[in-house]
């Protein structure tokens, strides 16, 4: 099929519409982390800073305590992803391979939790993690993100058990290997990917969350990153704009790796969980 | 084959059992911190539930609701919240399957236009709010000098006009949203099958009458199941228009989320607070019935 030159054109056109769009906020932000308070001042702004300095970066971490709102956001958001796929694999598991009312009582959950407005669950959650002694306190808030990221975890896990053959899994048990034998050496490995993959998304998830952490976390030692980022922005929304722009950048380049990684495993796992068999 | 696979068969129920060992550790975590809450909260809007009061929490019937009924604040808010979500959910969309469309063409920079199309997806909210506010600066913004540069007037305060905020957060909800429709359409196009298009060509179809008997038909489900969450995202969304506007100017774009975070967790009215998010899943639920009702009347026209 051979496309026109005038369409050709069109659809160059329109790709570049699209690259200006998507790209020109980012390299705003980064043209704005290298450039000094005098020329931020300046009322001509331009895209290419005159005088580009890291000063801004410097600031941003004598400012605020990003250092340590990087690390807790790093523990809350492993430890979560790490604990979310080690209970949803075997789950995903059953759900993929028993056709049982429970399976069919959790996909329902996994759809109907993409519609929960955080309100309705986050006063709850506030009371219920006070009883706990879970409030203010980063094991609380890795708590409430395992459960968070369950839904995708489940969604994206039983697509990849359900493209492990089931006749795998009955060969090797013919051949006498026992139910735990099969699952460690035979499922897992083919699995092993998947999980990796699901495990990276909730970590990003994580990563970026702000509602529940604006919620449930108070003391200012204890704050993940992007509630430390709005502590930027002043009470009356003013802003110090170099640090501030060098502090999100920063903040987004953990989530930018870690997708750049999985980005292809997503989109596929996205579509696998989508086949109904 | 066959053989083993009947011999087999009548063992794999007793293999349930051991499927509740596998179910519980998600499970606990899941009723207790999901689905529990989710009820409790239920329960809470037919109280008069505050925080840090002493007094004995009292069941007061729907007494929350008739004072939402006549809360037009609150009211003001749920059309903001509407507008914002089909706002957003629309333009998302058709943006989305243009540059999904694009994307499936096998044009040069194509790689470039897919890697920045999933950057928005890996962005903290918080950070996408910060940037945006940098663009919408009214005088070390990019926005207003390019305004200035072509002779467009001197430029706004964009977020803090009453007439400009809404618009203004709703183009950066459209840009933060993008990358998971574009993702979900593309994959759609991809299994789209190419030699009936190829067929259609050979026969003489334009280029959008392809599009309206080949390409949309295989597309519709996904753009169906895609453009659905996106409402139900958009329209519980907190963290972007808390980082640009907190609500202002003046209340112009306080969302739902943000006016039942700041009457919990502001005032401490957590009753009240779980009332309005009572009417906000109602009022989702219907708009999800009415839409997913539409979707099968027209899947027996197709």
């Amino acid at each position: 099929m051979r496309t026109r030159p005038a369409a050709r054109a069109g659809q160059y056109t329109a790709l570049l519409a699209y690259l200006v769009f998507l790209a020109f906020p980012l390299l705003w932000l980064l043209s704005t982390a290298v450039k000094s308070p005098r020329e931020l001042g300046s009322l001509h702004p331009t895209w290419i800073p005159r005088h580009p300095t890291l000063a801004n970066f410097r600031q941003a971490f004598d400012e605020q305590p990003l250092l340590h709102a990087a690390l807790n956001s790093l523990l809350v958001a492993a430890g979560a992803a790490v604990v979310a796929v080690l209970i949803a694999t075997p789950m995903a598991y059953v759900m993929a391979r028993h056709r049982s009312p429970l399976s069919r009582a959790t996909s329902g959950w996994v759809v109907v939790s993409q519609a929960f407005p955080f309100v309705l669950v986050i006063i709850p959650l506030f009371l219920v993690l006070k009883e706990l002694r879970l409030i203010d306190s980063l094991s609380g808030l890795g708590l409430v993100y395992v459960v968070w990221a369950l839904p995708f975890a489940l969604w994206m896990l039983v697509g990849y058990v359900r493209a492990v053959p089931a006749e795998l899994e009955e060969a090797a048990a013919v051949d006498g290997a026992g139910r735990l034998r099969t699952l460690v050496s035979v499922t897992a490995p083919l699995l092993a990917p998947g999980i990796a993959a699901t495990a990276l998304f909730a970590f990003v998830t994580a990563w970026n969350e702000f509602f529940f952490a604006l919620v449930l976390l108070k003391s200012p030692g204890k704050q993940t990153l992007p509630v430390v980022l709005t502590h930027f922005i002043g009470a009356e929304g003013v802003a110090d704009l170099g640090p501030l722009a060098a502090a999100a950048f920063l903040a987004t380049l953990p989530s930018l790796a870690v997708f750049a990684l999985i980005q292809r495993r997503i989109t596929g796992g996205l579509l696998a969980g989508a086949v109904k068999s | 084959m066959t053989a083993v696979a009947e011999a087999r068969r009548p063992t794999r129920p007793a293999s349930g059992h051991g499927a509740w060992f596998l179910v519980l550790p998600a499970l606990i975590p899941i009723l207790v911190l999901s689905v529990g809450p989710l009820l409790y909260g239920i329960l809470l809007a037919f109280t008069d539930a505050q925080s840090g009061r002493t007094a004995a929490t009292r069941w007061i019937g729907g007494l929350n609701f008739r004072d939402l009924l006549h809360d037009t604040l609150f009211w003001e808010s749920f059309r903001i919240g509407l507008v914002w979500a089909v706002g957003v959910t629309v333009p998302q969309f058709l943006l989305a399957l243009g540059l999904a469309l694009l994307l499936n063409q096998d044009l040069r920079l194509r790689w470039l236009a897919r890697a920045l199309a999933i950057v928005p997806w890996a962005m903290p909210e918080v950070v996408v709010g910060v940037m945006w506010r940098l663009v919408y600066n009214p005088d070390a913004g990019i926005l207003n000098e390019t305004l200035r540069d072509l002779g467009l007037g001197d430029g706004r305060d964009w977020l803090s006009g009453l007439a400009t905020a809404l618009p203004a957060v709703i183009v950066v909800g459209i840009w933060a949203g993008m990358p998971q429709t574009t993702v979900a359409l593309l994959a759609g196009l991809q299994n789209t099958p190419r030699e009936l298009h190829e067929a259609a060509a050979v026969d003489g179809a334009g280029a959008w009458r392809r599009f309206r008997t080949v390409t949309w038909p295989a597309l519709r489900p996904v753009a169906l199941a895609i453009t659905a969450l996106n409402l139900i995202w958009n329209f519980n969304s907190f963290a972007l228009v808390y980082v640009l506007t907190s609500g202002g100017p003046g209340g112009r774009t306080r969302l739902p989320m943000l006016f039942a975070y700041e009457e919990a967790f502001r005032y401490g009215q957590f009753g009240y607070a779980a009332a309005m998010g009572c009417v906000m899943v109602a009022v989702i639920s219907i708009l999800l019935a009415v839409f997913l009702a539409g979707r099968l009347r027209g899947g027996e026209d197709a």
